[in-house]
């Protein structure tokens, strides 16, 4: 078998149909959409026609409502930094404590600036409290930015809910929803979202392209200025293969979009459930009732995650890791201890994210090598002792922390 | 990934020593707050002659983390407590081969455990003499705690300070925005402010004299003392460099030997202008002699 992709939720393999629809516009159509020439005259059609596909996947009212961007990450910045320059007089901003970085190491820079930032705790299973979010909702808040699906756990937020109630407050309501896009339904006409990020190679189009959904009316700055581009809300000469090929990959993704949560879910709950029956001592994380149908964060206690996927990509088989060792950081995913994960389990997270182009005989091939690796390790681990581990693992093993 | 040496590899995939020692009389353990892994050393220690008979390792970590444990049980393994007491380290990043930077705490546990095991043998207690911090400086592994000390203690004000005292900062630079949160921090807690303009603490002297313009007749006696260091090299690829010119800040070459015609050669004369820039402290161009008479019609015409 060849090799198992299965970090999905990090980036994905371009779809080859999105890749045929950018080819002439490289080769043959790469004029600037603002010249006057048969070379570029395709083009600015070719944009429209991109613009309406996102609006069609995420069910906007307006395609003007879309601004194409270099990212996620640059889609998110543009949205909070927006908001707080479209409203000086307000100087609080409420998220969580499970963003990405994108969020979060935004926040902590307005923090610095002066700027009062409410990061949202979460329970064991990754879930907000909304009657505490009530509380903080008030004049001051210039934005609400909540994941609209965590990347690590696939937990789902109640953004559309929170957006009314946002809305109720006076409070403009961003979402990060870069995992969500393409994997849930949505009918953002229907929401009181006012800005929502989007990222292309998170569904199966290129790297470095990306959309900020802005509703109609919602007050804006542009963070580039410069050209005219995407009507002087995002300046700078269009992407415009990979707009086209966004396109592409969200009218797929609509087209796909039942399949990832009934084919799709199965494989991944396949995998769960031979995973936690074979192994002793792992456990699912996140809120397991309410998640993204791709994904599953597996805590395999008493082993470091590193380890686990080194071993797992000999065997042929790509996943990642919550576990510090793995980004260079100090601590483990900042997710899991938000949920109060046990440092010896905490480490040992795997994250398994599927696409469309995984099989279930990839996944019986991942239920059969996986106990092997996990006992390896474990026979390595001064946690463990023969069958299970050591008695009371915290005082057996008490190491002296440098 | 990391981009681990085939050694770190070797030893993670197929570890040496594996699992705690039967009847140890030494025991260490310890723990790298860096990334929460842990490892607990056993030895079996000939009571007669002190020497390491057999070592074990058992660890929660890491590939680098299992691997490093890995080889340190190797390298101790029949030295005696005395020789093992000596073992850096710097000897455990060297029999891997290298780790990256953000692993080299690995290497450090690895280090620890040993120094706790003697003491565990000697019915001392080991105590940690340094305390670890987040990694800074990604080009010369310093980290935060280490620039915080360095701040401190010999009151730096600036990131240039902080560069000449720690190295930290002195590579690609992308940390100058951390470093400064460091000297906001401390600083803070001193009662000062951080100014980013402030004086270096460094006599300003030294400064100039690394700025002062060169003389044409300095330069091309500086730029011959850079090509003469450089030669040895270049004759032992077969090649030679000869100074054909040099007009303001543009040195004219000639690439002889088996330099001479050598795909290479435009890489060389880049490595060569990159070493005369560094030594000389001002922008110079090299330039292969062959361009010069372009050079000097279009000037005559």
């Amino acid at each position: 078998m060849s090799d198992i992709y299965l970090d999905n939720n990090a980036t994905t393999k371009v779809d080859h149909a999105v890749v045929d629809v950018m080819i002439p516009y490289f080769l043959e159509q790469y004029g600037n959409p603002s010249s006057i020439h048969k070379f570029a005259d395709g083009v600015a059609r070719g944009l429209k026609h991109a613009r309406q596909q996102v609006q069609a996947l995420i069910g906007c009212e307006h395609d003007s409502e879309i601004i194409f961007t270099s990212c996620g990450t640059e889609s998110n910045s543009t949205a909070i930094l927006s908001a707080i320059k479209a409203q000086p007089n307000k100087k609080e901003i409420i998220t969580t404590m499970v963003e990405h970085p994108a969020i979060l190491n935004v926040c902590d820079y307005l923090e610095k600036e002066g700027y009062t930032i409410h990061r949202m705790p979460v329970d064991k299973a990754g879930r907000l409290n909304l009657e505490a979010y009530k509380k903080l909702l008030s004049e001051q808040v210039a934005l609400v930015t909540v994941m609209w699906a965590n990347n690590e756990t696939g937990t789902i937020f109640p953004v559309i809910e929170m957006a009314e109630l946002a809305n109720a407050a006076g409070v403009m309501f961003h979402t990060d929803a870069v995992q969500a896009v393409g994997k849930l339904p949505m009918m953002l006409q229907d929401t009181k979202i006012d800005m929502l990020s989007i990222s292309g190679h998170k569904l199966h189009a290129p790297k470095g392209i990306g959309v900020l959904y802005l509703r109609r009316g919602t007050r804006y700055r542009p963070l580039l200025r410069g050209g005219h581009q995407e009507r002087g809300r995002r300046a700078g000469t269009e992407n415009s293969a990979s707009i086209v090929g966004l396109g592409k990959a969200c009218e797929l993704a609509l087209e796909y979009i039942e399949y990832e949560n009934t084919v799709v879910k199965a494989m991944r709950d396949r995998l769960e459930q031979g995973i936690t029956e074979l192994i002793p001592h792992c456990f699912v994380t996140g809120d397991l009732y309410n998640r993204l149908p791709n994904t599953t964060d597996i805590a395999f206690e008493y082993i470091e995650g590193e380890s686990i996927l080194m071993l797992l990509n000999k065997a042929g088989i790509a996943a990642s890791s919550g576990s510090a060792c793995t980004s260079g950081s100090l601590e483990p995913s900042h997710v899991m201890r938000a949920m109060d994960i046990p440092y010896t389990a905490a480490h040992g997270t795997i994250r398994f994210s599927f696409s469309r182009y995984n099989t279930m005989a990839e996944v019986e091939k991942v239920i059969e090598v996986m106990p092997g690796i996990v006992a390896t390790l474990r026979k390595l681990s001064p946690y463990w002792e023969g069958d299970g581990p050591v008695a009371d693992p915290e005082k057996a093993f008490a190491p002296v922390y440098a | 990934m990391w981009d681990y040496s085939d050694k770190v590899k070797e030893h993670f995939f197929n570890p040496k020593n594996a699992g705690a020692v039967v009847d140890a009389n030494a025991t260490g353990e310890v723990g790298s707050i860096s990334c929460g892994d842990a490892l607990r050393l056993t030895l079996k220690v000939d009571d007669d002659t002190e020497v390491i008979l057999e070592a074990g390792f058992q660890t929660f970590g890491c590939g680098s983390a299992i691997a490093s444990s890995s080889v340190l049980t190797e390298i101790i393994k029949g030295m005696t407590l005395d020789e093992a007491a000596k073992v850096t380290n710097q000897d455990i990043a060297e029999q891997l081969e290298g780790l990256p930077p953000e692993k080299m705490h690995c290497s450090v546990m690895g280090r620890e455990a040993l120094q706790a095991a003697i003491a565990n043998y000697r019915g001392e207690v080991w105590k940690d003499d340094h305390e670890e911090g987040a990694l800074i400086c990604k080009c010369f592994a310093i980290d935060a705690v280490m620039i915080e000390e360095m701040v401190w203690a010999n009151k730096l004000r600036t990131v240039e300070d902080v560069t000449n005292f720690t190295k930290a900062g002195g590579g690609c630079a992308a940390c100058h925005e951390d470093i400064e949160a460091i000297l906001e921090k401390v600083l803070a807690e001193k009662g000062e402010k951080f100014d980013p303009d402030a004086a270096s603490v460094v006599a300003p002297a030294k400064i100039a004299a690394v700025k002062a313009p060169l003389t044409n007749l300095q330069r091309i006696k500086k730029i011959e003392m850079v090509l003469e260091s450089l030669r040895p090299a270049l004759m032992a690829d077969g090649g030679d460099v000869e100074l054909v010119e040099v007009i303001g800040n543009t040195a004219y070459v000639n690439m002889t030997g088996a330099c001479n015609g050598c795909q290479m050669a435009a890489m060389t004369i880049a490595g060569i202008q990159q070493r005369l820039m560094e030594v000389m402290g001002e922008f110079i161009k090299v330039v292969p002699a062959s361009e010069m008479a372009k050079l000097v019609n279009i000037e005559v015409a």
